[in-house]
């Protein structure tokens, strides 16, 4: 037994295994950056086809932001003001929210708060089944039904307004701002409302008193994800709120919003002339809402979680 | 004096504390039933206008005489190509995003920007994705109005969709079944190979199926990278389109025939709205089957 064992050495892997893992953690973090390039690139492509239009002489800003005059196609005043399509977003994207917000957050509350497990599991599958409806089939329920419905209900001549697009908008940014409302009245810790339930508290007053300040940030993030869904939306109100480029004075008043405008125009324009080169300016505003909205969102819930 | 049963009894303040729960209960319950119940009237009455066109042969069949007659085929066919390839690339690249966020990333800087652009691609318009598909691939790649441009933006727009769900079936899995495995040696990618995507693999199917239905929807950005009005294609053609041609597709047909066209008969566009309603649905209700079933089977 004399003889020492040689130095075992410790078992190694091939090399090639060695080498194809380190390819494929190489592939993994490309991946995990992906991301980024996409929304770089996304701004990038949209940005260099408005830029030459943006940085041109006679072209400004402030006209374009606040003129309402958006005469595209005219032959002897071409102008391209967006103030209109800017009121019209907005206009039905508030509408949208009064009708939303309550409901969406009264939904999540009772979802979260008041309902049985089983009733919970369903009302949530319902909701997640709501949030899947395609935007076109939205726009398509605008157009025949919602049209339908409201020009018998108020007797306005047509029925593709504010009204209706809010409406739909309103159907469609519920879902988001229940399961987020949702998630942030769950983040509320257990020990709130057992010390609630111990002082006598109602479920009511509970909720009152209790959950809906500690969870206020979260339910501002959820109407906020609400509002950018409602601003980006495309084919619903495309269909749904008529072609009519002004500024609406009521809520039967048709509009045309800055996505609808960009769907609308972009398939008639001449490749790099002005009038496709300021869809494009658009696009860049229609992103940096969007940015900034989400930004905003995502910042109120990193604070949350930090807490 | 009063006796001690006395102090029990409901007084004013807790009969009207009562009342208000209950009233705030029913307003609650109503609230949620409020947009349940006119949505699911909207549906029965789309079904109702639509069936008089619904049938096998209305799938089947090509478009005819202007889009005024015939069926669906070429538009499904398509929107069954788009979401494939859509699907074989963001499926890839999400997963191992997901992977990367969730088994490499430390929390630093650079990987809560990462996390900050993926909210943020989930949050631009599908009318901004268009934009993009049109410059970048249609555009400055070459691939002009195609399928395969399409599909690469709808694969950019739906990849957010992989990613939040296949992390959150990542995170899921218990950190000691990691612990474990590292404990006998292994490399991190062995473990996650191992241990960390077997264990998850229901929750990246749910992400997949749902990132299929999120596809099927769309019609803002196909409608310029590679959406076309119409194509004619023989009754039943499994494989009418190549990559490099326009395809027609069941989101961007119902836009054109309810809008674009005129003399549809009403129950073709109701018919295209169901059927295109019922797919995104069916796909979703799969997704939601999956996951209960992996529920159902959670060993932890």
């Amino acid at each position: 037994m004399g003889a020492a064992a040689a130095p075992r050495s410790k078992p190694r892997r091939a090399v090639w295994a060695v080498a194809g893992e380190k390819f494929l953690e190489l592939v993994i973090r490309l991946c995990g950056i992906s991301a980024i390039v996409f929304v770089l690139s996304i701004f990038y492509f949209v940005f260099a086809k408005a830029a030459p239009l943006l940085f041109s002489d006679g072209f400004s800003v402030g006209e374009f932001l606040f003129s309402t005059k958006w005469y595209p196609t005219s032959e002897v005043n071409v102008r391209y003001g967006v103030f209109a399509l800017i009121v019209g977003t907005f206009s039905v994207t508030v509408l949208a929210m009064l009708i939303a917000v309550p409901f969406g957050l009264g939904a999540a509350i009772y979802i979260s708060e008041f309902c049985g497990p089983k009733l919970k599991e369903t009302l949530k599958i319902t909701i997640e089944l709501l949030a899947a409806i395609p935007s076109v089939v939205w726009g398509f329920i605008g157009l025949t039904v919602m049209n339908q419905v409201i020009v018998k209900i108020t007797g306005a001549p047509v029925g593709l307004n504010v009204l209706n697009g809010g409406l739909i908008l309103a159907l469609m940014s519920v879902p988001i701002i229940v399961s987020i409302g949702e998630d942030a009245l769950k983040a509320v810790p257990d020990s709130y409302r057992e010390a609630a339930t111990a002082l006598g508290a109602t479920r009511w007053q509970m909720v009152y008193k209790v959950l809906l300040p500690a969870a206020k940030t979260g339910l501002l993030a959820a109407v906020l994800l609400g509002v950018a869904r409602a601003v980006g939306e495309t084919m619903a109100v495309l269909m749904a709120t008529g072609h009519a480029v002004h500024i609406p004075h009521s809520v039967l008043d048709s509009v045309r919003t800055l996505t609808a405008t960009i769907a609308a125009e972009l398939g008639e324009t001449q490749e790099n002339s002005p009038h496709y080169r300021v869809l494009f300016l658009i696009g860049v505003l229609l992103f940096t809402i969007t940015f900034v909205i989400n930004l905003a969102a995502d910042m109120i819930v990193r604070g949350i979680r930090k807490r | 004096m009063q006796s001690s049963a006395a102090r029990f009894t409901e007084t004013p303040l807790i009969r009207k504390k009562k009342f208000r729960e209950s009233v705030a209960k029913w307003v609650f319950f109503a609230m949620t039933i409020a947009m349940i119940i006119p949505l699911l009237l909207i549906v029965g009455f789309l079904i109702v206008k639509a069936i008089p066109s619904l049938s096998l042969d209305f799938l089947l069949d090509p478009p005819m005489r202007n889009m005024r007659a015939g069926g669906i085929w070429p538009a499904f066919v398509g929107t069954v190509y788009l979401v494939m390839i859509s699907l074989a690339v963001a499926a890839p690249i999400g997963v191992l995003a997901a992977v990367y966020l969730n088994e490499y990333a430390k929390d630093n800087w650079f990987n809560r920007l990462i996390n900050l652009a993926v909210i943020n691609l989930a949050g631009v318009p599908s009318i901004v994705h268009a934009l993009f598909g049109l410059g970048a691939f249609v555009l400055a790649a070459g691939i002009g109005k195609s399928v395969l441009a399409a599909s690469l933006t709808l694969a950019v727009m739906t990849l957010p969709v992989i990613i939040a769900s296949t992390r959150e079936a990542l995170a899921s899995v218990p950190m000691t079944f990691r612990e474990a495995c590292w404990n006998v040696g292994a490399t991190r990618w062995q473990t996650i190979r191992a241990v960390v995507l077997p264990n998850s693999i229901s929750g990246i199917l749910t992400g997949v199926i749902l990132q299929v239905s999120r596809a099927a929807g769309e019609t803002a950005p196909i409608m310029f990278t590679g959406a076309l009005f119409f194509k004619a294609v023989q009754r039943g053609t499994i494989f009418p389109y190549s990559l490099d041609e326009q395809c027609m597709a069941l989101s961007m047909h119902l836009y054109v025939i309810a809008t674009q066209v005129h003399g549809v008969p009403e129950s073709m566009t109701y018919a295209t709205a169901v059927v295109l309603l019922a797919t995104v649905l069916l796909v979703n209700a799969t997704a939601i089957l999956v996951r209960m079933y992996m529920r159902s089977r959670k060993k932890w």
